[in-house]
């Protein structure tokens, strides 16, 4: 178990590692000269000169990379060329905003999609089944920015039960907060529903149709026990790894949301970085969005092996 | 002196079940009727497809969500089961029926531990929290399972199939339960657990006094376990009685039949063919007026196609739904007895030698193979035999070249060496050493058609273009005895025996030297496997090709080897002419596989303690001494005997001098 472990995480640090070096590829390198671009096609050969003097981009690239990298392990990526803050700074005030989000949207669809999927499993082939599986499905293709716009043109705008931003006021207490968040979480929601209902629907009628339910009833357990200890525990098992695997796109794959709902999050500043062309910013945030998926991916892979007995006790001994 | 007779345990009545195939019901059990004594073994037998599971399944009260019980009655101790409210079921599942399944590793619960399992059938039955823990370990100490307390921590994954069979034996006992069912309980378990499990069960009926519904394919099984058996066929019960009785002097062509597909220790495949079952299994719900068996049936006339049979009682408490049950005995033979002519030639094919392989698992060496030496001459069968784990499929591998052995190992074809691996082999000799595998579902790619799959293999192994290979496939579909019709099949329009024929043809499709068959009848029925055996001894004859021929069941092997080799460990224990192997005197190991083989004649077992070791951890000394029942004393535990070869052409490994052996083991018979 515990060289699992480590062989994960190694994985994960190599994963890390090769995504940095993308990430500099991207931002710092493609664009060619960096301070012309920031500086547009009028200015002076000098203005350009001095800023990729000011910036380091002038140093050859292995050395600009190698620095990138140090400084980034120190928790330094740099000063952010539009708004001159530390890129830390910046992004863990987003990093913030966006986990607010992303624990609200999770909060509301985990317990209603696993709900969903076991309940269409159990119903299989009946109406009830037909009303999730279709309905999740349909709400998972309806884009952001539609389901987006027509919840704030009816929930905002026509009945103002919900704030059209976001953003809550200076100061704003927890429940206010929530409040406002609720709004932007339902997008989420509907793009996550179907996909997490329809694992939990398959795990479940897998463990339905298993030679070890079938034990279970014909022992004589009673129904809702063979469905909590039988058939649950073994189809939530793939379950859980699946929603982990959505952490990733939650806090970093909110744009459209975050702009609709003028919300500050690291999806929006990551947005705002490569309009503006803030490389530092940009690649800081990629960079961080990474880790974020990489926590996420590994804290699942160790939460599925750990309640995995295959694997938590390994083979015969 | 008796009043009425003891009332049966279960009584099945005119019982009719149906699956919902797309939107029609079709009728899969028609009119069954069997009735269990009090402590009676009731076997139920038949070919796959036949009903047996789903009969079983009704008793339950468990069918598939597309069956349904269509008409009968099935009562237990009275109690009709068809119409239960859920409460008296589960009542009736915790009390009076239990049940054992056919593959104990899918069994239990992959992430409960055993105990918990266990104990959960403690508490339905309403023992206090307190004591079942103790009557746990009971329960599996009855089983005889060594170290209970160690084993109630474990989880399903960490122990092995006869393992977890007992504990699964132990969940259905321990209410002491009226009727226990058991379906195909040992199917896929080596014989030396198959027989273990086997005595145990008989022992606990014994012990508990249950009545028993046994449900095997297997008539040799059957026979051993069970008081009375029914024969089922297409759904219909075609002949009950007494086990002796159905089986010394069958009185239905079905039963006949099936009995003659079997091979015997009699007989070997230079006497004479086995007798096969000819035509197939009516589709489920077919619209047959006669006899379902009619069109299979070598003795039926007209009145057969045209009215069906009641099961009619006959003579020794038997019956038999057959029109002429006293011409079944002399029943014409499907196939000609004449065995076809083999070429004697001892020029050696390929030698195997010094031939080991180890693996590396988790940084630990695993010993697979050790140092094998084995000659295949030209057009003769060398048999491997031993337990799974042995390392069989391990040097089927290693001589296919998809394993590479260690370094010192030589295999040589025809004198040359051949290289380790696949690869570099060239297109004869690969096309020279081909393999046909026990699953002929898997083996073979569901997309392509027949005439695809064999031709691909023509093509590869003898470089020619599309026109000479169409020619060639469609010789080799005669060759196999498959008519034109299925040259452009697709696999899943093949029964499972058609499919194994396919197989056949494309292993002969380089025209080679060597075919390692690897279980090649195992997942067949029995008549479909005799007509597989002969057409393997016909292809023998036809293209004097050698077999290695992998199988765990020793009637097969003894009926078509003409030389074996056991193995155990990953060493050869025991090589030679088949008639000495299985003659005797044996090597104690091949001495308990033997005793353990399940046959249509009772005899004394030896029986083997234990599982086999682990390839990672092999013990000091003899590989066998830590469950030899011959065991000798240290020499045993400390020195590894050599394989000497005692007379020409026959070797054997052991401490023990053959001539001492053979004065133990005659006592045995």
């Amino acid at each position: 178990m515990s060289r699992y472990v480590l062989r994960r995480i190694g994985l994960a640090l190599i994963t890390l590692l090769l995504l940095s070096m993308l990430v500099f590829i991207g931002t710092q390198l493609l664009p060619g000269d960096v301070a012309r671009r920031v500086l547009g096609p009028f200015a002076t050969a000098e203005a350009v000169e001095a800023l990729n003097a000011r910036l380091g981009t002038d140093r050859p690239l292995v050395v600009q990379y190698v620095d990138w990298v140090g400084s980034a392990l120190q928790g330094d990526l740099g000063q952010s060329i539009t708004f001159s803050r530390p890129v830390t700074e910046l992004l863990g005030r987003a990093l913030v905003n966006s986990a607010k989000l992303a624990t609200v949207a999770f909060v509301i669809v985990v317990p209603l999609a696993l709900a969903g999927g076991v309940v269409a499993a159990l119903r299989r082939g009946k109406l009830t089944d037909r009303i999730i599986t279709v309905g999740g499905l349909s709400a998972t293709v309806i884009p952001e920015f539609v389901s987006g716009i027509v919840l704030i043109i009816v929930f905002a705008i026509i009945l103002d039960w919900f704030p059209s931003t976001a953003t809550p006021p200076e100061g704003a207490g927890f429940l206010t907060q929530v409040h406002s968040l609720i709004l932007p979480a339902i997008p989420l929601v509907l793009v996550l529903f179907g996909y997490i209902a329809r694992i939990t629907r398959a795990g479940v009628i897998e463990a339905i149709d298993a030679d070890y339910t079938r034990t279970a009833i014909l022992k004589g357990l009673p129904r809702g026990r063979v469905i909590r200890r039988d058939v649950l525990r073994n189809a939530l098992l793939p379950t859980i790894a699946v929603i982990a695997s959505q952490v990733g796109y939650l806090i970093g794959g909110l744009v459209v949301v975050e702009v609709l709902f003028s919300y500050q999050g690291i999806g929006r500043l990551i947005f705002d970085a490569s309009q503006k062309k803030d490389f530092p910013l940009l690649a800081g945030g990629v960079l961080v969005i990474g880790v974020a998926f990489q926590v996420s991916m590994l804290l699942a892979d160790l939460a599925y092996s750990w309640l995995n007995p295959r694997i938590r006790v390994g083979a015969k001994s | 002196m008796s009043e009425a007779a003891p009332k049966p345990i279960l009584e099945v009545e005119n019982l009719g079940i149906d699956y919902k195939i797309g939107t029609e019901w079709k009728t899969a059990i028609r009119d069954v009727s069997f009735t269990i004594d009090r402590q009676e073994t009731f076997g139920l037998v038949g070919e796959s497809g036949c009903g047996k599971t789903t009969v079983a399944m009704a008793i339950m009260h468990y069918l598939p969500r597309n069956g349904r019980v269509s008409s009968g009655s099935i009562r237990l101790a009275g109690r009709d089961l068809v119409d239960l409210s859920p409460n008296e079921l589960r009542d009736v599942r915790v009390n009076q029926i239990s049940m054992v399944y056919q593959n104990p590793s899918t069994a239990l619960n992959p992430s409960i531990r055993i105990g918990a399992q266990v104990a959960d059938v403690f508490e339905l039955m309403g023992v206090p929290k307190d004591e079942r823990s103790q009557r746990v370990i009971d329960i599996l100490a009855k089983v005889q399972i060594a170290d209970p307390a160690r084993v109630v921590g474990r989880y399903p994954h960490q122990l092995s199939g006869g393992m977890l069979q007992r504990v699964v034996i132990a969940m259905a006992i321990a209410s002491e339960p009226t009727l226990l069912v058991l379906d195909e309980p040992t199917t896929g378990l080596d014989a030396t657990v198959e027989a273990e499990v086997l005595d145990l069960v008989s022992n606990l009926r014994d012990d508990i006094g249950t009545s028993v519904l046994y449900i095997s394919h297997s008539l040799a099984v059957i026979r051993r376990m069970c008081d009375r058996v029914g024969v089922l066929y297409a759904g219909r019960l075609m002949a009950e009685g007494a086990a002796e009785a159905v089986f010394t002097d069958p009185r239905h062509p079905y039963t006949v039949g099936l009995l003659r597909s079997l091979p015997s220790s009699e007989i070997g495949r230079d006497e004479a063919t086995l007798d096969t079952i000819p035509g197939f299994l009516p589709p489920l719900g077919a619209d047959i007026k006669g006899c379902v068996y009619a069109d299979r049936c070598a003795i039926a006339e007209d009145i057969c196609r045209d009215v069906e049979p009641d099961l009619k009682p006959l003579t020794g408490n038997r019956f038999s739904r057959c029109h002429f049950p006293d011409r079944a005995p002399d029943l014409p033979r499907a196939v000609a007895a004449e065995p076809p002519v083999r070429q004697t030639e001892t020029e050696p094919l390929v030698e195997i030698s010094n031939v080991s392989k180890t693996f590396i698992q988790d940084g630990h060496p695993v010993y697979a193979l050790n140092g094998i030496d084995l000659t295949i001459h030209v057009g003769e069968t060398v048999a491997l035999v031993g337990e799974s784990g042995s390392g069989k499929t391990t040097l089927a591998k290693v001589l296919l070249g998809i394993d590479a052995p260690d370094e010192g190992s030589v295999i040589t074809l025809s004198g040359e060496e051949l290289a380790a691996e696949v690869r570099d082999r060239g297109q004869e000799d690969v096309g020279a050493v081909q393999m046909v595998f026990q699953n002929p579902d898997s083996a073979l790619n569901r997309r392509h058609s027949v005439r695809r799959i064999i031709g691909r293999a023509v093509r590869l192994l003898r470089g020619v273009g599309r026109k000479p290979s169409d020619e060639r496939t469609r010789d080799l579909l005669a060759e196999v005895r498959m008519g034109m019709e299925y040259y452009n099949a697709k696999p899943r329009h093949l029964s499972g025996g058609l499919k194994q024929r396919v197989a056949i043809a494309r292993a002969f499709a380089g025209s080679p030297a060597l075919v390692v068959c690897d279980e090649p009848t195992s997942a067949l029925d029995v008549s479909v496997q005799a007509a597989i055996i002969n057409l393997l001894a016909e292809l023998q004859a036809e293209e004097n090709v050698a077999y290695l021929f992998i199988s765990h069941d020793l009637n097969v092997v003894r009926y078509l080897a003409d030389r074996v080799a056991v193995m155990y460990l990953g060493r050869l224990m025991e090589v030679g002419p088949a008639k000495r192997v299985f003659g005797g005197p044996h090597h104690p190991y091949t001495e308990a596989l033997l005793s353990a083989a399940p046959d249509l004649q009772e005899g004394a077992r030896i029986r083997l303690e234990g599982e086999i070791p682990s390839a990672s951890e092999p013990p000091p000394g003899c590989m066998f001494q830590t469950r030899c029942p011959r065991k000798i004393g240290e020499i045993c535990e400390t020195i590894e005997p050599d394989l000497v070869e005692t007379e020409a052409g026959y070797s054997i490994r052991c401490h023990i001098p053959v001539a001492e052996l053979g004065r133990l083991q005659a006592t045995r018979v």
